[in-house]
């Protein structure tokens, strides 16, 4: 399974009925909460092994399911 | 002596009137200002002859708070409203409050008129420039005494209905006097506000504002979700102390936004719920001239009664006492009616003192159901509270929590009944048997039915009447509920099913 398709599954774990394959604006369209961002960290560092560092942390990284893809690419690399 | 929270706010409007006393995102006020738009407000108020319970509901911002002080000089208790709880809460709470005037923004009001509220509606921009009159204001006051209702605000009610908690002037000013000197709050302190205005929690920081003439900042909800961004944010304005509950802090120092700590702060007290000992060891770490507090208190005693100031680390799973009551406040332990002394033993906390609210909203039989005669007084009749929490001394002679033995659970600082979640799902069609549970390791509260019903018009069913942090992570069908030996719901084994 690919990094996207895992996130997804972590997206949908909390939000059963968002699509979260086209919706860009988690963050702005307030589909996320302070809750689901700490599950969001919790559950990439369990699945990818990747702890996302404070300064990463904003809302541009996590508005859509392809920006936390990017941004774990680029943690991992 | 003072007998009305007002006193609060014009003693301070004039020793300090133009400092700011709330700041918004999008406005801030004075302690002049704020008072003349409270002031204005309980006029138009009190020009509609209004008397009873009057709900607010308008963002959180300095206009709330001026809205809020507006009911009070109109010799009314004020109810919050919230856009936290979904339309079917709102309108739970009305039918219970029954107000004869609301006070809204213009997109409340549509809101409320979406909802089919027939009665009226103040417009807050309109009531806060209404005419003082003060002949009105001044014979209102005249009749108040320090034991008047000064709010209602509403806690999950395990019938499934809210109960709403009654609190008192007297219980206000006795609160927030002793806490004023426990946390050093004066009119150098910034508070960084956290806690939303419709639980009792925010009265740590918005009265004690009214008497100090501190500045409160309330922090956008939004930069919970971003803590680097939040440290910054505090650190540009200044912000010196907070009161949050556990949760708040633990996002912060989960999302190791700590690394770069805001210098300002210096006073931190969390409640609500249990701070674990990893998030105040690093909290500790990074402000270590900073006072810690430690408070403990249920709605129904007016938000504070029992503090401790934390001194050291603990080990993972020691608890940290919730410490000793406030100065004129009593707090015991009851095991099978008689008082609880010896370190160790288990009792329930019970408490006492001018502090206890007179009990719920109108709901004569739940409230007599908590609000009891002192167990241990038979000469004479003294209502205490029996918080339901079991708890016992350290060696020291603090109080130190230890857990409930009943289906209420504390979520992201909110007070939660179980059962209040399962009335809702049971009422979804194609639902047969409920059981909630919630797992504090992973903050998962998962809701488990047998029927036909599928999962997610159950799930919608629960966000449609519940606010967002009572609503489960998970939704799950079973084929049949596992029972006990003797046909209860295990819920032994379905915690085992989450984990």
């Amino acid at each position: 399974m690919d990094e996207l398709q895992t996130i997804i599954n972590i997206l949908l774990r909390l939000h059963p009925d968002e699509d979260f394959e086209n919706n860009a604006a988690l963050i702005d369209g307030s589909v996320l909460d302070s809750f689901d961002i700490l599950s969001i960290i919790a559950e990439i560092n369990d699945e990818f092994g990747v702890s996302i560092p404070p300064n990463e942390i904003i809302p541009e990284n996590f508005n859509s399911a392809a920006a936390l893809a990017d941004l774990v690419h680029r943690l991992d690399d | 002596m003072r007998g009305n929270i007002l006193e609060y706010l014009e003693n301070t409007a004039a020793d300090h009137p133009g400092n700011v006393a709330f700041e918004g995102e999008f406005s801030r006020v004075t302690f002049a200002e704020l008072l003349s738009a409270a002031r204005s407000v309980g006029s138009a108020l009190a020009g509609r002859g209004v008397s009873g319970a009057v709900a607010v509901w308008i963002p959180k911002s300095p206009e709330t708070i001026a809205a809020f002080l507006g009911v009070l000089y109109a010799g009314a208790p004020y109810c919050p409203l919230d856009d936290d709880m979904p339309a079917a809460r709102v309108a739970m709470i009305l039918e219970k409050l029954r107000p004869r005037v609301i006070i809204a923004d213009a997109s409340h009001r549509d809101k409320l008129s979406a909802m089919g509220w027939r009665g009226e509606v103040l417009d807050y921009a309109e009531a806060a420039r209404a005419e003082v009159d003060e002949t009105a204001l001044s014979a209102i006051r005249a009749r108040r005494i320090d034991t008047d209702a000064a709010f209602i605000v509403f806690t999950s009610g395990s019938t499934g209905v809210p109960k709403g908690v009654v609190g008192t002037h007297r219980a206000v000013i006795g609160y927030i006097d002793a806490l004023t000197d426990i946390l050093d709050i004066n009119s150098d302190t910034v508070f960084g506000n956290q806690t939303p205005l419709y639980v009792d929690a925010c009265l740590k920081d918005i009265i004690t504002t009214l008497k100090t003439g501190a500045r409160c900042v309330f922090l956008p909800k939004g930069l919970f979700m971003f803590p680097a961004r939040l440290i910054e944010f505090m650190e540009s304005r200044g912000v010196n102390t907070i009161c949050w509950v556990a949760y708040a802090l633990v996002i912060v120092s989960s999302a190791g936004a700590l690394a770069t700590p805001p210098k300002s702060l210096r006073t931190i007290a969390f409640g609500s719920e249990v701070l674990p000992a990893k998030h105040l060891t690093a909290w500790r770490a990074a402000f270590p001239s900073a006072r810690f507090f430690n408070l403990y208190g249920p709605t129904e005693v007016t938000g504070i009664s029992v503090w401790h100031e934390v001194k050291r680390d603990y080990a993972p799973g020691e608890a940290i006492p919730i410490g000793k009551p406030f100065p004129n406040y009593g707090a015991f332990l009851v095991k099978n009616g008689a008082e609880v002394t010896e370190p160790g033993r288990e009792g329930y906390i019970h408490l006492r003192g001018a502090a206890v609210s007179p009990g719920y909203y109108r709901d004569a039989e739940r409230t007599s159901k908590s609000f009891i005669q002192n167990p241990l007084r038979g000469d004479y009749p003294e209502i205490v509270y029996n918080t339901g929490d079991i708890g016992k001394y350290n060696a020291d002679g603090d109080l130190v929590y230890v857990c409930r033995d009943d289906f209420q659970i504390k979520r992201r600082g909110y007070r939660v009944e179980l059962t209040e979640i399962e009335r809702i799902a049971a009422a979804a069609d194609g639902v047969k048997a409920v059981a909630c549970v919630y797992s504090a390791e992973g903050d998962r509260l998962t809701l488990f039915y047998v029927g036909d019903g599928d999962e997610r018009s159950v799930r919608r069913t629960l966000r449609s009447a519940l606010p967002p942090y009572m609503n489960p992570n998970e939704v799950r069908r079973l084929a049949e509920m596992p029972l006990t030996g003797n046909q209860k719901t295990d819920r032994l084994a379905l915690a085992a099913l989450v984990q």
